[in-house]
């Protein structure tokens, strides 16, 4: 399953080779050019239908292909390895997890000091990244050196299942959910009348870089990006209305932490999913940011949306998903990419 | 099977305190090769038997000698399903930090994978950020919703850490459970060289249950077989960063030989002696008072048992990630195997003097 081989590969910001590497051999044969830019941004065109176009409208679909993690800041005289986080990650969730160093996949623990050693105060204290490490069982500097470098990436080495019901967990579905939305979301459909360009950003995570700069080489007249979205429909102490509901429906953005979404193109979708019977939910308003809030402010603006499978846990090692959430997804965006060029402006 | 196999079988086996079924059937087919007998006593502690085949040098019946390590581990248990998700509480002594995003099994009427749920960073407060999760706000998300959940989960079902074992060099590996599986390989590494060995004693393996919840499989198992000498085998805190040292032993220099109140002097000083005469790396590991695993109980059932304790090195102990060496436990079974052999009279254990005690 390619949610599967894309949520088990390691890509932190700033690393996403193999990732990249990945979606590439599986949309070479889908798409009609490609390109990788300069930040590590693959850029894939599907030409516009309709060839005799002068300059034939374009549309941008971003989806980013790094993920949150650690990386390696120093290593101590006993072989542990310290390290500071990629991304925002909840300092809670580390201890006691196993990781993958660097691109070899070196195998370590983060440890914790055991409850028997804890003095009572301790044991209500939350222990910061810095006062953590990583073990890969050497016993010595010299010896981690041999396998690690300062600046390794460090990944999650959660493995990928399905639960009951038609859910699956794994890591970094935020945002391997939307690539692979798009990846099937390319296969599903020769062309459209429009040129799509399906963009698998980087650096999303440490602050929507990457999709800025390939908003602004593509030069979209209109942008969606696909994400992995907060979920939180899991009990809580105080009653609060949820992000998202798990197996709602894919999530539309009307409004988050880094953009208004272009309320002709909400409207599309929201259309599309009621003619054709596709459950949808909004997102709850203000939470979270996506590489829409970037490609809208590209070049003199992108009318731009949001859509987003919700996924439980993200940002955290382990994330679930609803398959049919990822599955509607699809179908709801390549329903609205066919009926939008009724948005166009009458020439 | 190698010592490292079975350990990460048995490890990555289910089987929390008063539910220790898998491990002990992993365990009695293995040491079916190596032992005269095996029994389950009704506690469900195995009992593993091999006779002496020698005489002692003096004659009269074989002494015995009691082998303990534990069988049972840490784990979770359901006390409600809420809209779908479980609340819990523990079977032991969980270090709350370590829960929120740890993968776990719950045992309904069928095994269901889940996840100990954690807030996304972007909903959190700063306040929150820093406050440790209470248990009682914590929850299991096996993704069922409310109907199917209680089709398959009752309240009082089990739940223990998902965690497949992982070697992080050849000779050391991390994974849950090694408190105390790795005591269990350790009877049994002993339990293959006595196969080629000359001893007078009768040997008792007792992988023992309910240690984490107060030793009960250690205190109705040595009352039951009163031996002449217990050595029980445990884990203990290695070498790790923010841990004075004088707290830990070193992880990889060999098991650590118990000395302190709960240990029988003579025993301490004939294990040293045979870890030094073999070669075998070893440590001397000082208890001020009660050591907290299943020789605590022994050593005060009936009249009293003269015991040992010896401690295999691990890090981050009662997390998902315990961390150990495998050299130390096949030398823990290696200096247990020649100490059995060695053993004639139990002379040696008497305190100067003790003759002159009367009763």
């Amino acid at each position: 399953m390619l949610l599967q081989s894309l949520s088990e590969a390691c890509g932190l910001s700033g690393n996403e080779a193999e990732v990249r590497n990945l979606i590439l051999k599986e949309v070479q044969g889908l798409v009609d050019e490609h390109r990788i830019d300069t930040l590590g941004n693959l850029i894939t065109l599907k030409r516009c239908s309709n060839t005799g176009a002068a300059r034939p409208r374009r549309v941008m679909i971003a989806a980013h292909m790094d993920e949150v993690g650690l990386m390696v800041t120093h290593i101590e005289k006993s072989g542990h390895l310290r390290f500071s986080k990629v991304g925002v990650l909840d300092d809670r969730t580390l201890l006691s997890k196993v990781v993958l160093v660097g691109n070899d996949r070196v195998p370590g623990v983060i440890g914790a000091k055991p409850i028997h050693l804890l003095k009572e105060k301790e044991r209500h204290q939350v222990v910061e990244t810095d006062q953590m490490y990583i073990d890969i069982g050497t016993s010595s500097r010299e010896e981690t050196e041999r396998t690690v470098k300062r600046g390794d990436y460090v990944a999650f080495a959660t493995r990928f299942s399905r639960l009951e019901g038609g859910l699956v967990k794994g890591k970094a579905f935020d945002d391997r959910a939307g690539c692979a939305a798009l990846i099937e979301l390319l296969r599903g459909r020769d062309s459209y009348p429009f040129d799509l360009y399906g963009v698998f950003t980087v650096q999303e995570e440490v602050g929507l870089r990457g999709a800025r700069v390939a908003a602004y080489a593509v030069e979209p007249d209109y942008a969606f990006a696909f994400e992995g979205t907060v979920c939180d429909d899991s009990p809580k102490k105080k009653d609060l209305s949820p992000t998202t509901v798990l197996g709602g429906g894919p999530a539309i953005t009307l409004a988050d932490r880094s953009f208004f979404a272009d309320k002709r193109l909400v409207k599309l979708l929201v259309e599309t999913a009621e003619k054709n019977g596709i459950p949808y939910q909004f997102k709850q308003p203000m939470v979270g940011a996506t590489d829409a809030g970037r490609i809208h402010l590209a070049r003199e603006g992108v009318p731009s949306a949001a859509v987003a499978v919700p996924c439980r846990y993200i940002h955290s090692p382990v994330n679930i998903l609803s398959l049919s959430d990822f599955e509607n997804l699809i179908r709801l965006m390549s329903l609205s990419l066919v009926a939008l060029p009724t948005l166009w402006p009458l020439p | 099977m190698e010592a490292k196999e079975l350990l990460l079988k048995l490890a990555e086996a289910s089987g929390i305190s008063g539910y220790e079924h898998e491990p002990r059937e992993i365990l009695r087919e293995e040491l079916k090769a190596y032992a005269d007998e095996i029994l389950v006593d009704p506690m469900g502690s195995l009992i593993a038997i091999k006779k002496g085949n020698r005489r002692r040098g003096e004659g009269g019946e074989p002494h015995r000698i009691m082998l303990a390590g534990h069988l049972d581990e840490i784990g979770l248990m359901v006390t409600k399903i809420e809209k779908g998700y479980l609340r819990f509480t523990q079977v032991g002594g969980f270090d709350l930090r370590v829960l929120p995003g740890q993968e776990v099994v719950v045992h309904g009427t069928t095994p269901l994978p889940g996840v100990i749920g954690c807030w996304p960073p972007h909903l959190l407060t700063e306040e929150e950020r820093e406050k440790v999760t209470p248990m009682d706000e914590l929850f299991i998300d096996v993704g069922l919703d409310e109907k199917r959940a209680a089709e398959l989960v009752q309240v009082g079902d089990l739940a223990s850490i998902n965690r497949q074992a992982v070697s992080l060099k050849e000779d050391i590996v991390a994974g849950k459970a090694f408190d105390d599986r790795a005591s269990v390989v350790a009877i049994v590494e002993c339990f293959k060289h006595l196969a080629t060995a000359m001893h007078a004693w009768d040997v008792y393996g007792v992988a023992t249950v309910q240690e984490e919840t107060g030793y009960l499989g250690a205190i109705t198992s040595a009352f039951r077989l009163f031996p002449d000498l217990a050595i029980a085998i445990d884990v203990s805190h290695a070498d790790m960063p923010g841990v004075p040292e004088s707290e830990t032993i070193l992880l990889g220099k060999g098991p650590g030989i118990a000395l302190g109140a709960n240990i029988h002097p003579k025993i301490h000083e004939r294990l040293v002696q045979t870890a030094k005469s073999l070669e075998i790396p070893f440590q001397i590991e000082p208890y001020p008072g009660a050591t907290g695993t299943d020789a605590w109980a022994i050593q005060v059932t009936r009249e009293g048992i003269p015991t040992g304790l010896l401690d295999i090195p691990l890090r981050y102990m009662h997390t998902s990630v315990e961390t150990l060496s495998v050299a130390d436990v096949q030398r823990a079974g290696r200096l247990l195997a020649s100490f059995i052999a060695g053993l004639e009279d139990k002379k040696f254990l008497e305190f100067e003097h003790a003759s002159s005690i009367a009763f």
